[in-house]
């Protein structure tokens, strides 16, 4: 099996010879074995924030301190730019200029950092009722969270800005389309998490 | 129309066929909380089984990873992942639920 | 004094965290041995600098190792750094057992924090840089080697796991020099190693150094596992591996998805401790039962991902000196997976005394239980390996038969810990610290030695001395029942671990006996380091360039010893099982090939040195709150990062007339060579060719 098949499903763009496709099966591959120990963490995360959902010691409580409707554009935010990325995606397979790819990865980009001034407008909020991590067992598992996700929103702009500047440099040479793969994984990864999020975290604590 | 314009186009529409599931799953999740019409647990079990779904849909359409062969080792890792993240999250809740209920 | 210029920049240093003020302003033993630990790590570094200064060496040292993305010499690299460090944790058991025994009813002469402090370094050391460096060494070492690659799958990555590792390590010692570490033992249990219990620099150093060598170890496991999946020469299918790559395969999947679990548990600890989070704290929700859960479902899979490689080591050494194909390989492939299965179903049994139901100790107890079947399947297979084999008592066959003699006492004590009730007659006592040195001694430390001696001839081209190898199996060996049957004794008597001093005088013979082990296993290490001496003194007469001095099985003894850069001129093809052991017996395995061709190699890399470096200093400047220091190397970290994805020559060519020049000398090496029978492979006669009767 090592060698039919090792050609990877993943993200379907070509990489020429058959030497670079076994490369670029191994580097995606890699990379799902890193999202899956990434996965186990927030996984643990989770179990955490469920074990502490009840330890308000006293103080805010879900109910008191999550609103649906910045949820709900936070949700759509996050999942329109996973569809720009995967435009993006595709721009890299079929279009011919490096305009469209760009643009489309500098939406994602928008889209991304629009995300996290939403959360962070959210977060100032939720400190300004005194919901601080230090507060309770609860607050402090919802701050072990989310944020994380949001440091990994952080990561993947970083990683955009960077991708965007290798093309420019460097144009679609095998490794910028390895890497623009590997974060595309990455962004539809954290998509998932954040269902996730708003499935466990938020929506529940908000169930009357 | 050329061939690779139809591979284009076939790309274009899963990417959009799985954004707008996600919308739908996803609208259908917060209009369950906004307007509740079943009691809370309900809701809860809903809200999970939607998320469920939709996650499996984001990697279908959004991952790419599929049943047919070439794409075995992903499915595989992300199946065995998938049991590990089972034992130890069930096993966290069962184990500390258990503690708490007997420290009360 | 500008009193607010320091605290800005040194953080909380003072002078009295340096054991040499300490000392010099209260010399009583206790501070004078602290001073005495920091003063040989200062000592150690300014003599290996002044050696490297002295031999003119630091660009080579640069330039063939520390840059290198080889991953034989990253093995090695990890091997080396494993053996410092488990020189220090033996010196600290030492330690420890001499207190022991001295502090009947007697204050003994090791203050009780410092006590702490010794058990704390001790476990931690020889788990995380001692175990895990010493295995991920070997992994790397042998993985591509052993499935026909010339590299691992990501060489990089590889090199940013060695100096983590490195950087963690560094923070080890660093606590011996600057400050004190943390007294709550290996696994830092909160809420003592809260802000509240234990305000000092401590657990800061656990946290970092654990940290950085978790984080390291994710990165190792991900490597290997890609390799293995992606790597395997043509022909190599996944049932064909020799079993140390399925051990290896299997470790590093643990190591994948156990580590996650430590590093959330010491994130968080730290969040607590840096943040004032309530995760484990006492007060305001905070339970630390959350902790103990998170770390445990690392700890457990962790016990399994020490021993697995050693169950691969023994089952090519068993192999290999009995001269015969391993007994049921597809039973052992199975239970090596249906142990990394099963190891995440059982970390509730390092905790069964929380105060749970009982129902669920007795799931977890059975799930335990249900572990050692899987493990008696191995030693039956090694058993009947042997059985009718030729067997030659070699030292590494020595170890592996130690081993298994010893692995299972340890493994019954075991099966007495899994029973929930009978767990809570003995939690917390020496009865534990016996049963667990007795699974992580044989089954990892002996496992370790042996494939040291075993693959050393092939890592640099000349057999240890077998004497010395031999003094130190009987010193591992006896010195290992004498320091740990006695604790099982004393363990049942009711005596707790990390005692710092003993108020009954029944237990003297006994902490006399364990004693006298400790320095026969601190013997050991003696007899090893003598053992490299002399093998490196009289190196000339024991080479075995050829590359095969024990007529071995799978493919890394196919090629020269030590072997060169690119692993294989030609990559190899494999039809079957122990593949290079039937070419030998079926055709000359050693014809040169018709042409050979250029080669593409990774490129020397500055970036894993410099990660390494700005991990150490962020972790330090952490444990000190020198939050400049801290933020400057978390931002040296992303740039380099980022930097290196900017560098595209990554490669450079190793030219078809070098190979064949590299090619050619060996194969003259071979031609020359005597090929010798198995009588005479510890004499200076074997150049490393086997007589093979065909």
């Amino acid at each position: 099996m090592s060698m039919d098949a090792t050609r990877h499903a993943g993200l379907p763009v070509d990489h020429g010879d058959a030497e670079a496709e076994m490369d670029a099966s191994r580097d995606l591959f890699g990379f799902w074995v890193f999202l899956m120990s990434d996965a186990v963490i927030f996984a643990l995360l989770f179990a955490t924030y469920g074990v502490m959902l009840p330890a308000t010691a006293g103080g805010p409580t879900p109910a008191s301190e999550y609103k649906i409707g910045p949820t709900f554009l936070e949700t759509l935010v996050l999942l329109t730019s996973s569809l720009t990325f995967g435009m993006a995606t595709v721009a890299l397979k079929h279009a011919a200029q490096r305009r469209a790819l760009l643009a489309w990865m500098a939406v994602t980009l928008a889209l991304g950092l629009l995300f996290l001034g939403l959360e962070l407008h959210d977060f100032a909020d939720m400190a300004a009722h005194g919901a601080v991590p230090a507060r309770s067992g609860f607050l402090s598992a919802f701050f072990g969270l989310v944020p994380l996700h949001g440091l990994h929103v952080l990561a993947g702009c970083l990683w955009i800005l960077v991708m965007m500047a290798q093309l420019l440099i460097f144009g679609p040479d095998p490794r910028v389309r390895i890497n623009i793969q590997r974060l595309g994984l990455f962004w539809h990864f954290l998509d998932i998490i954040w269902i996730a999020i708003f499935s466990t975290v938020y929506l529940p604590g908000l169930i009357r | 129309m050329s061939a690779p314009d139809a591979a284009k186009r076939r790309a274009i529409r899963t990417y959009l066929i799985g954004y707008g599931a996600a919308l739908l799953l996803t609208g259908a999740a917060f209009a369950a909380v906004h307007w509740p019409v079943v009691g809370p647990r309900a809701s809860f079990a809903l809200i999970l089984a939607l998320a469920l779904v939709q996650i499996i849909v984001q990697f279908r359409c959004f991952l790419h990873i599929r049943l047919n062969r070439t794409s075995r080792d992903d499915l595989q890792l992300i199946l065995f992942s998938a049991l590990i993240v089972a034992l130890m999250v069930g096993g966290t809740l069962v184990i500390l639920f258990n503690l708490r209920g007997r420290m009360m | 004094m500008s009193a607010p210029v320091w605290p800005a920049l040194l953080g909380r240093f003072s002078w009295d965290a340096l054991p040499f003020v300490r000392a010099w302003a209260h010399p009583d033993a206790n501070e004078i041995i602290g001073a005495g630990a920091g003063g040989m790590v200062v000592a150690g570094a300014l003599f290996a600098v002044a050696l490297l200064t002295y031999l003119g060496r630091w660009r080579w040292l640069w330039r063939e190792w520390i840059t290198s993305l080889d991953h034989k010499k990253i093995g090695i690299m990890y091997v080396v750094l494993a053996f410092i460090m488990l020189a220090r944790a033996l010196i600290e058991a030492n330690l420890m057992r001499l207190q022991q025994a001295s502090a009947i009813n007697a204050p003994g002469f090791v203050a009780p924090e410092h006590f702490a402090e010794l058990f704390s370094t001790h476990g931690s050391i020889m788990i995380f840089f001692m175990a895990m460096p010493f295995l991920t060494g070997l992994m790397n070492y042998l993985v591509p080697l052993q499935i026909g690659s010339r590299d691992v799958a990501f060489p990089l990555v590889n090199a940013i796991g060695l100096w983590l590792t490195a950087a963690g390590a560094a923070l080890m010692m660093a606590s011996l020099v600057i400050g004190r570490f943390s007294t709550g033992g290996w696994s830092g249990y909160p809420p003592y190693t809260e802000l509240a219990f234990s305000p000092g620099t401590g657990p800061d150093y656990w946290i970092w150094a654990v940290t950085l060598g978790s984080v390291a170890s994710t990165l190792a496991g991900l490597n290997i596992a890609v390799t293995l999946y992606k790597m395997r020469c043509p022909g190599m299918k996944l049932m064909r591996m020799p079993l140390f790559c399925w051990t290896s395969l299997c470790t590093a999947i643990l190591m994948v998805f156990a580590m996650p679990p430590l590093t959330v548990a010491t994130a968080l600890l730290a969040l607590d401790r840096y943040l004032g989070f309530h995760f484990f704290t006492n007060t305001l929700g905070g339970n630390m039962m959350n902790y103990a859960n998170l770390f445990w479902m690392f700890g457990h899979p962790e016990v399994y991902i020490v021993i697995l490689p050693a169950f691969g080591i023994y089952s090519e050494v068993v192999s290999t000196f009995s001269g015969k194909e391993l007994y049921g390989y597809i039973s052992l492939v199975i239970a090596t997976m249906a142990i990394a299965v099963l190891s995440f179903t059982v970390w509730l049994h390092h905790f069964f005394t929380m105060g749970q139901s009982a129902d669920i100790n007795a799931i977890f107890g059975i799930a335990t239980m249900t572990i050692g079947v899987p493990t008696g399947v191995k030693i039956y297979n090694w058993i009947w390996t042997m059985f009718r084999g030729e067997v030659r008592f070699t030292t590494p066959m020595l170890y592996a038969l130690a081993f298994m003699m010893t692995f299972v006492l340890g493994g019954l004590t075991g099966i007495i810990l899994a029973f929930p009730p009978l767990d809570y007659l003995v939690h917390n006592t020496l009865f534990l610290v016996a049963h667990f040195h007795n699974m992580l001694i044989p089954g990892t430390l002996y496992g370790l030695v042996a494939a040291y001696t075993f693959w050393f001839p092939k890592a640099f081209g000349f057999r240890l001395n077998e004497f010395w190898g031999r003094v130190a199996v009987a010193c591992w060996v006896i010195g290992f029942y004498l320091a740990f049957m006695p604790l099982y004794v004393l363990g049942a008597a009711g005596m707790t671990r990390r005692t710092q001093a003993v108020h009954e005088a029944a237990y003297r013979p006994w902490l006399y006996i364990a004693e006298v082990g400790a320095v026969i296993l601190f013997c050991g290490l003696a007899a090893l380091i003598v053992q490299l001496w002399v093998s490196i003194r009289d190196r000339d007469a024991n080479r075995v360039p050829v590359g095969d001095p024990w007529d071995g099985r799978t493919l890394e003894w196919s090629i020269a010893a030590p072997p060169p850069e690119y692993n294989f001129a030609h990559i190899p093809h494999v039809e079957r099982l122990d593949a290079f052991y039937h070419d030998k017996r079926s055709h000359a395995p050693y014809a040169a090939p018709p042409h050979y061709s250029a080669i593409e190699m990774p490129r020397n890399s500055r970036t894993a040195p410099v990660l390494g470096l700005a991990g150490a200093a962020t972790g330090f400047a952490l444990v000190w709150y020198m939050w400049w220091l801290a933020a400057v190397g978390a931002v040296a970290m992303v740039v380099t990062v980022i930097a290196r994805s900017f560098v595209r020559d990554t490669e450079r060519t190793i030219t078809a007339e070098e190979i064949e020049r590299t090619e050619r000398a060996w194969l003259a090496e071979v031609a020359r060579a005597r090929p010798i029978p198995r009588e005479i492979e510890n004499s200076t006669a074997n150049q490393g060719l086997a007589k093979v009767h065909a």
